[in-house]
């Protein structure tokens, strides 16, 4: 096990390498002069100098490259070139904000969505299994903005029981619980979804071989079959669901935040984009990607532990 | 003809599928001695398997037995409650399949799904259960059970995992094992092995054995009584030697027939012709007819049941009834045959 884990994470090092090679490229794809388009049309040659310089442009592209690199790893990842203001600490707060968005988000897309994708499969095609997949269907063909705002219509509007916005505290979520209620419902409601249909699925197949006909045949109650035999094996494709769909809440919580002004890595990009704030757009990918690619490692460790026979290494 | 432990009368098990009721398996009745084999021969679809599931309730959502009675010492298994029926499985009827490659779960060891059977009907503790499970590979001849209980069924052959699943049926010490066509899928040195295994058992354990198959050879070997399923019914139950010594049901007499024998002077193998009817288009009369050489207007009419000969040989065909209009004499795949009365 100590060693799968090892090799799989001398794995991801091409990985990262290949991650800040395009990201690093990003400034340098962009049609035009990025020093240009920083200063903004009509500056003035001498800006417009000032800031290749100061950006390092003038260097060969490789120096640059391992000029950018040696920030990173010294967990520098240049300054704002709006603000002036480090990157790192620009991302920081943002980064714990979408964390944390993106973990309840997943926690609740799990726990609905195993539940009623295991009671579907138990009980297919009964009238049960057909409601809970159209209820599925529904949340999986909802677009997420939409559902964010008929919940703040309803919750916070119309009821005003659940606050419609969040209100972002320097140490992040703070000890107000309720603000989070509405956008991890807005965000989670997708992938509880697509975990309910995978899960039913995978049951399905999982109920019909053969050796749960063997464990029936032991005399073990459809509790035990369901939950010990069953389950473990369904889980494997859920697990890259639920991973995948963990890596999607990160990058994808934009809308989310959009819709509740939560400050999150989300709208710094976005914003940062607009700006044209390059450092940022670039230290924000990096840092989710990263991300991704650690949760990844963390789903085929959980294959490992479900199958001893799976070997990715 | 010693006591009897399991007694099937008149077995009904229907599949409910988008063409209809499909009857799979459509009166068989056959009773299991204490401490005997019993073989149930028959092609692929003739109900066999479907039998031996309804036998213990396994049956797939959508199958249901319909009738008859499965009496155990006397008890009729089908009133009994989900839960009496799990106590019983895999305890008093264990039950092995023909599939070990698929039939062990991939994701527990092999000492994890044997002590399960322990922990849930003798209430062991995990690690006394977990001692016995390395006995119980130890009895079914698995070398180094000591390491083999901590390994996963990938890890192990075909043979060996039949070994496992035989090892998880006989962990209660079942007073019914069936085995469900339990070589079909091995290679035929590692056949002969596990047949010779689940004898070798048979004998020092006590236990009466449903054998399910459709090689001849197989039965030949093992059983003490054999029951003949053709389409869903039984067409002959005799012991295995007036069985392969004097044959009585056509479908029986092609079977034998058109497999090579050492001991008779056969010329040439003689097929049967035609193929099993399907479920869903049961031919009316007996079901044989359409395959049958010696069949007349009475055969394609009406349905023959099972007649006894008083020595507990039981045949479907009504060439050995009074009502047979046909000849005495009667050429069946170059047999002759004499009707009986």
């Amino acid at each position: 096990m100590t060693k799968y884990i090892i090799r799989r994470l001398l794995q991801t090092i091409p990985v990262l390498i290949g991650v800040s090679i395009l990201v690093f490229s990003l400034m340098h794809l962009i049609p035009g002069d990025p020093a240009q388009i920083i200063a903004g049309e009509g500056a003035p040659e001498k800006t417009v100098e000032q800031i290749r310089e100061r950006l390092g442009l003038n260097d060969p592209i490789h120096k640059q490259y391992l000029n950018y690199m040696g920030g990173v790893v010294q967990g520098d990842l240049g300054n704002s070139v709006r603000s002036g203001r480090p990157v790192v600490d620009e991302i920081k707060t943002r980064f714990w904000v979408t964390l944390e968005l993106a973990t309840y988000a997943t926690i609740l897309a799990v726990f609905i969505g195993l539940m009623a994708g295991i009671i579907s499969a138990v009980r297919h095609y009964t009238f049960t299994d057909t409601a809970i997949m159209i209820v599925a269907l529904f949340g999986l063909s909802m677009p997420n903005f939409w559902l964010g705002l008929l919940l703040i219509d309803w919750f916070a509007v119309g009821g005003d029981w659940l606050p419609a916005w969040a209100k972002l505290r320097p140490s992040g979520w703070g000890d107000s619980w309720r603000q989070v209620i509405l956008p991890v419902i807005t965000l989670g409601t997708g992938g509880a979804a697509i975990i309910a249909r995978m899960t039913r699925s995978s049951m399905l197949e999982v109920i019909s071989q053969d050796y749960i006909r063997t464990a029936r045949a032991k005399g073990l109650s459809d509790r035990v079959v369901t939950y010990r035999h069953a389950l473990k094996n369904a889980l494997i494709p859920v697990v890259t669901v639920v991973g995948l769909e963990f890596g999607g809440f990160l990058g994808g919580a934009v809308l989310t935040e959009t819709i509740f002004a939560i400050n999150g890595m989300g709208r710094l990009t976005v914003q940062a984009i607009n700006t044209r704030d390059f450092p940022i757009v670039q230290g924000a990918v990096l840092v989710i990607s990263v991300l991704f690619v650690f949760v990844n490692l963390i789903v085929d460790i959980s294959y490992k532990l479900l199958n001893k026979r799976i070997d990715l290494g | 003809m010693a006591e009897t432990i399991l007694d099937v009368r008149d077995l009904r098990t229907s599949f409910y599928t988008d063409e209809g009721e499909v009857k799979a398996v459509d009166g068989v009745s056959f009773s299991v001695p204490k401490g005997k084999t019993i073989g149930i021969v028959g092609e692929s679809g003739s109900g066999k398997s479907i039998t031996s599931l309804s036998i213990l309730r396994l049956l797939a959502s959508n199958g249901k037995v319909v009738g008859g009675e499965v009496r155990f010492k006397g008890d009729n298994l089908l009133a009994y409650s989900e839960k009496k029926m799990r106590g019983l499985r895999g305890n008093k009827i264990s039950m092995i399949f023909q599939e070990p490659m698929t039939s062990l779960n991939p994701v527990f060891t092999v000492g994890q799904q044997i002590s399960e059977t322990l922990i849930e009907h003798q209430g062991m503790s995990k690690k006394a259960a977990m001692a016995k499970s390395v006995d119980l590979l130890k009895l079914v001849g698995i070398p180094s059970p000591e390491k083999r209980v901590k390994q996963y069924p990938y890890e192990l052959s075909g043979g060996m995992r039949q070994r496992v699943m035989i090892a998880i049926a006989l962990a209660c010490n079942p007073e019914i094992l069936i085995a469900d066509e339990p070589t079909t899928a091995l290679d035929v040195t590692i056949q002969a092995q596990i047949l010779g295994l689940i004898r070798d058992l048979q004998q020092r354990m006590g236990m009466s054995v449903v054998l399910i198959t459709h090689d001849l050879g197989v039965v030949a070997e093992t059983c003490d009584y054999v029951a003949v399923m053709y389409a869903g019914q039984v067409v002959e139950y005799s012991d295995v030697r007036t069985l392969f010594r004097k044959p009585r049901h056509p479908y029986t007499i092609g079977l034998l027939k058109s497999l090579p024998r050492p001991d008779a002077d056969q010329e040439k193998l003689v097929p049967i012709h035609g193929t099993v009817p399907s479920p869903l288009h049961m031919p009316v009369g007996c079901r044989f007819n359409p395959r049958c050489p010696a069949a007349t207007d009475l055969c394609r009419e009406q349905l023959p049941d099972l007649f006894d000969d008083g020595e507990g040989n039981q045949v479907r065909c009504w060439i050995y009834n009074e009502q047979w209009p046909g000849e005495k004499e009667v050429d069946v795949f170059g047999e002759e045959r004499i009707a009986r009365r």
